[in-house]
């Protein structure tokens, strides 16, 4: 019988979330001072230049979004707002960030989901195969193309791409989530994909498919070169280890050794990197949103961000902090399932 | 060979980047190898006129990471205690955010220009360094060489210069190596996105933004792309090479994955 492992388990869980909630506090200052010590005016940047001369505008938008007051007052006004599940209205749009979000969100997921699913199967699976044929034809070719994959400017790549395959060939359909004669389907998740499965409309489904897969191929190729870098060189640590060396030589075929004995070790620092990169994405995908005229996440932040719409810039900020600290977590829950040898501490 | 361009500068240059002279939006021909843009400029031209504006402020970006990263990380790693408390948890609250996110506020708020594009890039990419150069010191600082010579008198700041500081240096240049292609892709996406070099500027980034409005003119983003592909590529492979050289552990990986 095991013994009561949930209870170290839920100390450390509650030791985590602990820090956790410490650092997102953490994010949300960051921001607020960032936002507030440099010299850009976020009147000026949402206002009108009229409106922005007039001192009676200006005074009322300041009262209306709290400007005129104290700084630490407004940052703990925000705080105690925050708690309540208000995250404040965003300057740019007039309506409140948390709405907001919820409409950018999934469109992000959508695209990183996909990504990183797709680079997990194909970095992962080259990095084995360079590891394995290493000092071969595979390992060189392999290695040009994650060297590409990790040099290629996504921003470049996503024009090119859009240039050759919608504007050119005509295989791909043009920008947006779905065509403009499209409707969305009804609201579920707010994933597209998801959701026309969900009320059985196939075409609205192969349409929001066809739209996802440029935005998401660009993205991969990024995670796919950082994938098969590091899978590489984590196999081939893995495989100079003695125990590995012993199984082979007490005659376990080379496929077991390799998924059951390599694979495994390695798995844990591969962990690592690919929830490091599924945070990247979300907050990567900026660029690539802003060619495929994608409504989401990075659009957002890129929109309030260049307007200094403050609330804006903590909720996106807010949001992208809590979704990595809650990867961390699971990958270092998923290393206690992978390897007992952290389970003990 | 792309340091060669930007230190030749203008000796290569077939015309001026900036000259408004030809006809406009011409596809690449004998005269005009790349084309010519919108404002009839030569393509050729502002592509190498490109290898002086990102690649010195790719260098200068890296450069000041390290110093900044790198003088927290040993005071952190060497002092321990509240100053590496204070610092560590410094870089968890700059990781913690979103680096593009970060550092699109911090461009947008200061203004766009090349250098506050650097400024923002320098925000978000000084914690990995600390990080880095802090374990680093933490690793050797209770080596037994050190501390003989701490016995033998040295002050804490002469068992840094001479104890501590020749053992890091070079995985921190490492990973800087490393690091000069994802602060290239790091600034000219800002430029590409408007944060960065003001229009007249021959900037690759923001040439391809310019790109977008004439998109039946594929050479006006594809050659400005193909260079900072070619550069990020070059930069890498130079990394690569030198942490093979001297660190044959992949000292370098987890902390690229990191910058992104």
């Amino acid at each position: 019988m095991r013994p009561l492992v949930s209870s170290p388990l839920a100390r450390y869980l509650v030791r985590r979330l602990g820090v956790s909630a410490l650092l997102i506090v953490g994010v949300t200052l960051v921001t607020f001072v960032l936002t507030n010590l440099v010299p850009g005016d976020p009147v000026a940047a949402n206002l009108g230049q009229r409106a922005a001369e007039n001192p009676e505008t200006v005074a009322a938008y300041r009262a209306h979004y709290g400007l005129d007051r104290p700084l630490p007052v407004q940052y703990v006004t925000y705080l105690g707002n925050l708690v309540q599940g208000d995250l404040g209205e965003s300057q740019q749009t007039h309506r409140p960030v948390l709405t907001d979000l919820q409409s950018a969100v999934p469109a992000t997921l959508e695209i990183a989901i996909g990504a990183i699913v797709l680079s997990v199967l194909i970095g992962v699976g080259f990095g084995v195969v360079a590891a394995v044929r290493r000092g071969q034809l595979a390992d060189s070719a392999l290695r040009v193309v994650s060297l590409v994959g990790i040099s290629v400017p996504t921003f470049w790549l996503a024009l090119v791409a859009f240039y050759v395959f919608s504007f050119q060939l005509d295989l791909a359909p043009g920008s947006g989530r779905l065509a403009p004669a499209t409707t969305p389907p009804p609201h579920v998740t707010g994933l597209y994909t998801l959701d026309s499965l969900l009320a059985g409309e196939w075409e609205t489904f192969g349409d929001a498919l066809a739209h996802l897969m440029l935005p998401t191929l660009v993205l991969t190729l990024y995670t796919v070169g950082l994938l098969t870098r590091f899978t590489r060189s984590a196999v081939l640590e893995v495989l100079e280890q003695d125990y590995v060396r012993s199984a082979r030589a007490k005659g376990l075929p080379g496929r077991t050794v390799l998924f059951r004995y390599v694979l495994r070790a390695a798995m844990v620092p591969i962990l690592t990197v690919v929830g490091l990169a599924f945070g990247a994405l979300l907050s990567g995908t900026v660029l690539v949103e802003e060619i495929f005229a994608w409504p989401g996440l990075g659009s957002y932040a890129y929109q309030a961000a260049s307007h200094l719409d403050l609330p804006a810039v903590m909720g996106v900020g807010l949001l992208v902090g809590v979704i990595y600290l809650v990867i961390n977590l699971v990958v270092d829950l998923l290393y206690g399932a992978i390897d007992p040898r952290v389970r003990v501490q | 060979m792309w340091i060669v361009v930007a230190v030749l500068g203008p000796a290569l240059w077939p015309y001026d980047p900036l000259i408004q002279d030809f006809p406009r939006l011409d596809a690449p021909s004998a005269a005009h190898w790349f084309g010519t843009d919108e404002l009839g400029r030569d393509v050729f031209t502002r592509v190498l006129a490109g290898a002086r504006v990102t690649m010195p402020l790719a260098v200068l970006l890296v450069g000041l990471s390290v110093a900044i990263g790198g003088v927290l990380g040993l005071a952190a790693g060497f002092f321990g205690r509240w100053v590496g408390e204070t610092v560590m948890r410094l870089t968890d609250l700059v990781m913690a955010f979103p680096t593009v996110i970060l550092a699109m506020v911090v461009a947008a708020s200061l203004g766009a220009s090349l250098l506050n594009a650097v400024l923002a890039a320098l925000v978000v990419s000084w914690p990995a360094y600390a990080r880095v150069t802090r374990g680093l010191v933490v690793g050797i600082r209770e080596a037994d060489y050190v501390l003989a010579d701490r016995l033998l008198g040295f002050s804490p700041l002469r068992s840094l210069r001479t104890d501590i500081v020749p053992m890091v240096t070079g995985p921190v240049l490492i990973l800087a190596s490393l690091d000069i292609g994802t602060a290239t892709l790091l600034l000219s996406g800002l430029s590409f996105l408007g944060l960065g070099a003001k229009p007249p500027t021959a900037e690759w980034g923001s040439m391809v933004a310019a790109a977008i409005q004439n998109f039946d003119s594929w050479w006006l983003g594809v050659f400005p792309g193909l260079a900072i592909l070619t550069v990020v590529m070059a930069f890498n492979f130079l990394g690569d090479a030198l942490r093979d050289a001297l660190d044959p552990r992949t000292a370098g990986e987890l902390g690229k994955a990191e910058t992104r």
